[in-house]
C-alpha cells in the first residue's frame, strides 16, 4: 500500500526475543535499537532516553521473566516499545513503581542491578508509559517517546 | 558541511585494492571502489589501524618533515612520553631529551611532568564538580572523534581538562618567548607523535581553537637517527631525570594510576571502548567516576607510528614508574591554585559530528531503512567484502544511498548468470529437440 505521501511505509518495526536469565545477551536489543535510531537521524537526546528505557525493560526481563517479545516501532512522530513477557507478574504495581523498591536477590545487586530504579527510570524517560501485569502470567509494558 | 580534515592519506598510485584496510577499520570508514581504497571522511576517526596494516604502505600519516620547520627561528621537540619506552632499558628519558637537541631541534621539553599536573587537575575536577558521571578522558583524539560521530550523547561526559601536550606546548612557548625575546610565531613546537590521531588534534582540534603545537613528526621517522646518537653514548647532557607519575600516562591504567579517586576504569582498544560507551549510554556506569580510554589496545605505546613492541614498551614504562614514579615533579598546592585560575580548562565546546543519516527527513529515512533491510535480506550475509564494502549490512546501506550498485555483489551477479544460463539451456534444448525431430528419417 502506498500512503498519501507516495511512500510505501509509514513505520519501521523490529521484534526481538529476550530470554530470561540470559545475561550474556542482555542489552543486545537496546543496542540494535540505538543503531537504527542513529541511522534514522533521530536527535541524540531522544536516542538516549529510548536507550535507557529499552535497556531497563530488557534487564527486567532478563532478571525476572521466562522470556519476552520486545516490539520496537518508529514512525516520523513516535518511538514505541512494547515488552510482553511471560513471567511471574507484579503483585503490587504501585509499590514496584516506587524508586528504591526492589525484589532483586543479593546476587543481582552484586552485579549492579536491582537498585529499584528500573521501572521508575523507564517512566521518567517515557512520554507515555503503561504497565499491565497478571500475577503468574506476565507483564506488558508500553513505552512511547515522541519525536518533536 | 565543511570538509573534514584528516591526518591520514591514501596514495592512489600505491593502492592495489587489497581490502586489508577495509576489513580492519573499526568504524567501517573505508570502501574499495575500482580497486582503490576510498575514505568515507565523515566516519574516519584517525585511529591509524589502516596505516598499520596496509601491505603496500599506501596509507600514510600526514606528519611533518624537518624542512617544514625552517620558517621558525627556534624549534622545540615535545616528545610523547611513549618515546621514552622505545629504547633499551639503560636509556633514560633525560638521555632522550638530550639526544633530541642533537638531531636538529634547538630544545626539547618533557610532557610527562605536564601529565602529572593534568592528573592533579583531573582529581580537582572530580572532587569539586557534579557533572554527569562517569567522566571520560579526552586525551586520545581518536576517542574524542569517535564520541563526536557515534556517541554525541556522551560529549557532556568528556572531562573539560586540556591535554598534557597542549599544556606543555603553551608552557614552553611562554618560557622561551620570555627567555629569548622571540615572538610566539617564531618558535615552532613539534610533537613527536606515536599515532596519526595526535596529528589530527593539532591540525583540526575538535573545538574551534588554535593549537599551541606547530607540527608533528612520527616516532618511527626519527627513531633510527635518535638510536644512532644514543648508541654512541651521546645522550649525556645537562637534563635532569624525569620523575613522577606522569611517566605512566602512555600505558593503559597510567592516568587512573596517577589519580586518588576510587571507582575509575582504564580501557584500551576500540572494541572494548565501544562496549563501555554503550553501557554509559544505557545509564549503567553511573557509579564510576572516571574512565581513561584509549583507541589502541595498549594505549600510546602501541600507537601505529611507534617502533618497539608495545608489550616490551609497556614493561619499560612500568620499570620507569617504579624507579622514578614515586617522587612527584609537581607541587600539588601550586597546581591547585593554577587549576582554580582555569589554567587547565578546555576552552570552547566539543561539537557533535554525527554520521549522515539515511535521509534528513525521518519519513524518508524510514523508507530507506526498509529498502536497506530488503536489500540485506537478498545478500549472502557472509561479509566476504568482495563488493568493496566491509559487511553485507554496510553494502546494503551503500546500495540504498547510492554509494554502490546491487550488482557489485558477486553472489547476486552469479545468481543472475545462473538464471540466464538456465533459460538459455532450456531454449537450446527445445530447439535441438525440434531440429533432431526434423532430421529423423521418415518411416
Amino acid at each position: 500500500m502506498i500512503n498519501s505521501q507516495g511512500r510505501m511505509h509509514s513505520s519501521y518495526t523490529q521484534t526481538y526475543k529476550i530470554q530470561g536469565g540470559n545475561i550474556y545477551n542482555a542489552g543486545k536489543a537496546s543496542t540494535e535499537i540505538k543503531k537504527i535510531l542513529k541511522q534514522l537521524g533521530i536527535d541524540s537526546t531522544i536516542i538516549r532516553r529510548v536507550a535507557i528505557a529499552a535497556y531497563e525493560a530488557e534487564m527486567n526481563v532478563v532478571m525476572y521473566a521466562k522470556s519476552a517479545i520486545l516490539t520496537f516501532e518508529v514512525t516520523p512522530t513516535t518511538i514505541k516499545i512494547v515488552v510482553d513477557d511471560e513471567g511471574p507478574g507484579i503483585p503490587n504495581i504501585e509499590l514496584a513503581m516506587r524508586e528504591g523498591y526492589s525484589t532483586a536477590t543479593p546476587e543481582m545487586r552484586e552485579m549492579g542491578f536491582g537498585a529499584g530504579m528500573g521501572l521508575p527510570n523507564i517512566k521518567k524517560n517515557a512520554d507515555n508509559f503503561k504497565i499491565d501485569s497478571i500475577v503468574g502470567k506476565g507483564t506488558k509494558l508500553l513505552i512511547e517517546i515522541y519525536i518533536n | 558541511m565543511e570538509k573534514d580534515i584528516h591526518s591520514i592519506k591514501i596514495i592512489d598510485e600505491l593502492c592495489d585494492g587489497h581490502m586489508t584496510c577495509m576489513r580492519v577499520c573499526p568504524t567501517q570508514a573505508i570502501r574499495v571502489r575500482q580497486k582503490k581504497a576510498v575514505l568515507l571522511e565523515d566516519r574516519c576517526i584517525d585511529c591509524g589501524e589502516c596505516v598499520r596494516v596496509c601491505p603496500n604502505s599506501a596509507i600514510v600519516p600526514l606528519t611533518s618533515s624537518f624542512k617544514d620547520f625552517s620558517k621558525f627561528k627556534y624549534t622545540v621537540a615535545l616528545p610523547s612520553p611513549s618515546l621514552y619506552a622505545q629504547f633499551g632499558k639503560n636509556t633514560t628519558p633525560a638521555m632522550i631529551l638530550n639526544a633530541l637537541t642533537k638531531i636538529g631541534f634547538d630544545y626539547s621539553y618533557d610532557v610527562a611532568c605536564a601529565s602529572e599536573a593534568v592528573s592533579i587537575a583531573i582529581q580537582e575536577y572530580l572532587d569539586t564538580n557534579e557533572s554527569p558521571r562517569p567522566l571520560i578522558s579526552a586525551f586520545c583524539p581518536a576517542i574524542v572523534r569517535l564520541i563526536q560521530i557515534r556517541y554525541p550523547n556522551l560529549l557532556e561526559h568528556i572531562i573539560p581538562i586540556e591535554s598534557p601536550m597542549e599544556i606543555a606546548a603553551r608552557e614552553v612557548k611562554n618560557i622561551k618567548t620570555k627567555e629569548l625575546g622571540l615572538k610566539v610565531n617564531e618558535i615552532g613546537v613539534i610533537y613527536i607523535t606515536p599515532c596519526p590521531a595526535k596529528m589530527l588534534s593539532i591540525k583540526n582540534p575538535p573545538r574551534k581553537k588554535h593549537s599551541f603545537i606547530d607540527g608533528a613528526i612520527a616516532i618511527a621517522d626519527i627513531y633510527s637517527t635518535l638510536l644512532q646518537i644514543l648508541s654512541q653514548g651521546n645522550g649525556a647532557g645537562d637534563r635532569e631525570e624525569v620523575r613522577g607519575l606522569g611517566l605512566g600516562w602512555p600505558i593503559v591504567g597510567g592516568q587512573v594510576g596517577s589519580l586518588k579517586a576510587e571507582d575509575c576504569l582504564a580501557v584500551g582498544g576500540l572494541t572494548d571502548v565501544i562496549r563501555i560507551f554503550e553501557d554509559i549510554e544505557n545509564d549503567k556506569l553511573k557509579d564510576i567516576q572516571y574512565i581513561e580510554v584509549h583507541s589502541c589496545p595498549t594505549a600510546c605505546v602501541g600507537g601505529s607510528l611507534t617502533v618497539e613492541n608495545p608489550y616490551i614498551a609497556r614493561g619499560r614504562v612500568l620499570r620507569m614508574l617504579s624507579k622514578y614514579g614515586s617522587v612527584p615533579c609537581q607541587d600539588r598546592e601550586k597546581i591547585r591554585t593554577l587549576y582554580q585560575k582555569n589554567f587547565f580548562s578546555l576552552l570552547g565546546k566539543i561539537l557533535p559530528h554525527p554520521v549522515e543519516p539515511l535521509d534528513k527527513d525521518i519519513a524518508m529515512a524510514i523508507e530507506k531503512m526498509h529498502e536497506k533491510q530488503d536489500t540485506y535480506d537478498k545478500l549472502p550475509k557472509i561479509d566476504c567484502g568482495a563488493c568493496g564494502s566491509p559487511t553485507c549490512m554496510s553494502f546494503a546501506e551503500d546500495v540504498v544511498i547510492g554509494r554502490a550498485s546491487f550488482d557489485d555483489c558477486i553472489f547476486v551477479t552469479m545468481k543472475k548468470f545462473e538464471q540466464i544460463s538456465s533459460t538459455l539451456l532450456e531454449t537450446v534444448l527445445k530447439h535441438s529437440q525440434k531440429i533432431e525431430g526434423n532430421l529423423e528419417p521418415e518411416k
